[in-house]
């Protein structure tokens, strides 16, 4: 029986074929903007979570200024440095199990006579430093080795620089010019996909203080808690230390130590942040949607009053002609979710594609089964609600009254 | 005769327009028994129409009372009139009232639609009921695409859907022309020989009152006179 009221309801829709499309774009903008916004984040959100799940609880970055896990690139803006001496106040703190120091830098790097503008790390060759990398897989080695103690003026290349940013591909043993002087290249980096790691050029720590002329300062200093100390204590006690040797006063540090962890919860408390907003969003696009339906609907009413005076002749119940077009508007909203939901997801799927093109693969939208049921849901729910006055306006009428329109 | 089927007794309909209260009834009496043929004739404005509402439950009565099988409809409440109405009658009007989104088909279908009835059995009762009044071929038409004629025939394929026993007919070749206009009768005469319907057919034109087998005249809300 129900699948009649359906037909029926459809039929009706079909014959206002403009004023039926109208009505629908009012609902489909606001569930296209809903459903991608919300596949995006939720996608994003779990990149995220993967990416510091994989660092594992046990890590700590110490940068000037603010913090920035991912790398060291963003301290360089900073005006307050972190040095050697920073690094041996961090080694001497228990709990700390190894400490290593980068330093980047933008250079010019120079191949088979083409240049490109990258992001150098100096990176630790001893002890430290190979902690450090063990366990990481933004570092990873594809080809070649990685940078080892005595090394001097070799590199580490990161995947796209060495497949994409020049002509002729960087292999193991290439030959490469960063701020004029000659490096060979011993090592590729496996394919990160961050966005960040897969752009860049490591290259042992001295040689980095060498040729920049940076005898003291880091960048970023990389933390390893040992196994038994609860890493936010150890953040404190860095803290503590780092005030005591910089002199500084509690609440005015030129230096920030954070926690995978932390880092990782910050950024979802912004992305939980983005969703409320835009569940805000689709709550007022869906409220303008709706009353758009209840405007179609009421029209609807008034234009089919003599057809609604001859369903009531032929024997509809005042309860059959509500449900009628009841269902009729929730059509309208169901079609205007269908649509919008399928937009949503195209334009989401497109938003990965784009930021696959732009080197971050980690990041993959998340399309929860709660969202396709509830955009769906929502939306037929809105088109209900915004049918039960006009249908009840078309229920009550009297069929005398009803009939006689058409005269 | 056996106890009449539609009884009405000293009914008063009073339309209030404004301040001014119009009767358009005033103390009608009129019984009709079953497998009658009535015609009920009058000017524009005689209440021949109001009578036809009150007799198809699409209204009720000021005062008096209209009485349907032995109940009185004012005691209805409006899910007992669509009862009524679903079940007991079928209408067929001058302007054919056929929903113009709806196929021939669909439009017969209708009234079984609200009565519950599955599709197979609504499927066949149209069909045959299109194939009566000679429309087989034009069932997947819309209203719009067929002629006056053709469009009341399938209101009255409509009207005997759910099989009523009673047929109210109002101006049903009002709008056609007279060899059209012909055809309809013919029909609407084959359900009173051959199905026993009770028909009760409202129109200012006596060559259409002249096949009932009483014609009642109405002025002013009265019965006024009988013909034959």
């Amino acid at each position: 029986m129900m699948w009649d009221y359906f037909r029926l309801a459809f039929k009706g829709v079909k014959a206002r074929k403009i004023r039926s499309w109208l009505t629908m774009i009012g609902i489909f903008i606001g569930v296209t903007a809903v459903v991608a916004l919300i596949s995006l984040g939720q996608g994003l959100q779990d990149s995220i979570n993967e990416e510091f799940n994989k660092l594992g609880k046990n890590r700590l970055t110490v940068a000037p200024g603010g913090g920035a896990f991912l790398g060291p690139t963003s301290s360089n803006l900073a005006v307050a440095t972190i040095t050697e001496d920073d690094l041996d106040v961090l080694n001497r703190i228990n709990g700390v199990d190894s400490a290593a120091g980068v330093l980047s830098k933008n250079a010019r790097l120079e191949f088979k006579d083409e240049v490109d503008f990258i992001n150098v790390w100096g990176f630790p060759t001893d002890k430290d430093g190979e902690n450090m990398l063990e366990g990481i897989s933004f570092f990873e080695i594809e080809k070649g080795r990685q940078l080892r103690s005595g090394d001097k003026y070799k590199a580490v290349i990161g995947y796209s620089i060495a497949k994409d940013t020049f002509d002729k591909e960087i292999t193991v043993g290439s030959k490469l010019k960063i701020k004029n002087k000659i490096f060979e290249a011993v090592g590729i980096q496996k394919k990160a996909g961050t966005g960040v790691h897969d752009v860049i050029v490591r290259i042992p720590l001295e040689t980095a203080r060498e040729i920049y002329d940076e005898p003291e300062e880091f960048s970023t200093i990389f933390v390893l808690t040992k196994d038994g100390y609860e890493p936010a204590d150890i953040v404190d006690e860095i803290k503590k230390e780092l005030r005591d040797s910089r002199e500084v006063e509690e609440g005015e540090e030129d230096f920030s130590v954070q926690t995978a962890e932390q880092t990782g919860t910050q950024l979802n408390q912004i992305l939980d942040i983005v969703n409320i907003v835009i569940i805000g969003i689709a709550a007022i696009s869906l409220l303008v949607g709706g009353i758009g339906i209840m405007n179609t609907m009421y029209t609807t009413v008034m234009e089919r009053t003599s057809e609604i005076g001859v369903m009531k002749s032929v024997g509809a119940r005042n309860s059959q002609i509500m449900f009628l077009f009841l269902v009729e508007s929730g059509l309208l909203g169901l079609v205007g979710g269908l649509i919008g939901l399928i937009l949503g997801l195209g334009i989401a799927k497109l938003g990965e594609l784009l930021a696959v093109s732009m080197g971050v693969e980690i990041f993959k939208i998340h399309v929860g089964g709660y969202l396709i049921v509830g955009a769906l849901l929502i939306s037929f729910l809105a088109g209900t609600l915004s049918g039960l006055l006009p249908a009840r306006q078309a229920a009550m009428m009297q069929p005398v009254d009803a009939l006689r329109k058409n005269d | 005769m056996n106890k009449p089927i539609i009884e009405l007794k000293d009914v008063w309909k009073i339309y209030q327009i404004g301040h001014v209260k119009i009767p358009a009834l005033r103390g009608l009496s009129l019984s009709i028994h079953s497998g009658e043929f009535i015609a009920i004739m009058g000017k524009s404005g005689s209440g021949k129409s109001t009578l036809m509402n009150m007799v198809g439950c699409l209204d009720i009565p000021t005062k008096g009372r209209v009485n349907l099988y032995g109940d009185d409809i004012a005691s209805f409440t409006e899910s007992d009139l669509a009862q009524t109405r679903g079940k007991k009658i079928g209408f067929i009007f001058q302007k054919f009232n056929l929903i113009p989104t709806l196929t021939a088909f669909e439009n017969v279908m209708l009234p079984m639609i609200f009565q519950g009835i599955p599709f197979e059995e609504r499927k066949k009762k149209a069909q045959s009921l299109l194939s009566m009044v000679g429309l087989s071929e034009r069932s997947a038409h819309r209203p719009g695409e067929l002629s006056g004629g053709e469009q009341q025939r399938v209101a009255i394929a409509r009207s005997l859907a759910i099989d009523p026993e009673i047929i109210l007919a109002d101006e049903p070749t009002g709008n056609l022309d007279s060899k059209t206009g012909k055809m309809v009768m013919d029909l609407i005469i084959k359900l009173h020989k051959e199905q026993k319907k009770t028909i009760i057919i409202v129109t200012h034109d006596e060559d259409v009152a002249k096949y009932a087998q009483k014609i009642k005249v109405l002025r002013d809300g009265l019965v006024i006179g009988q013909k034959k």
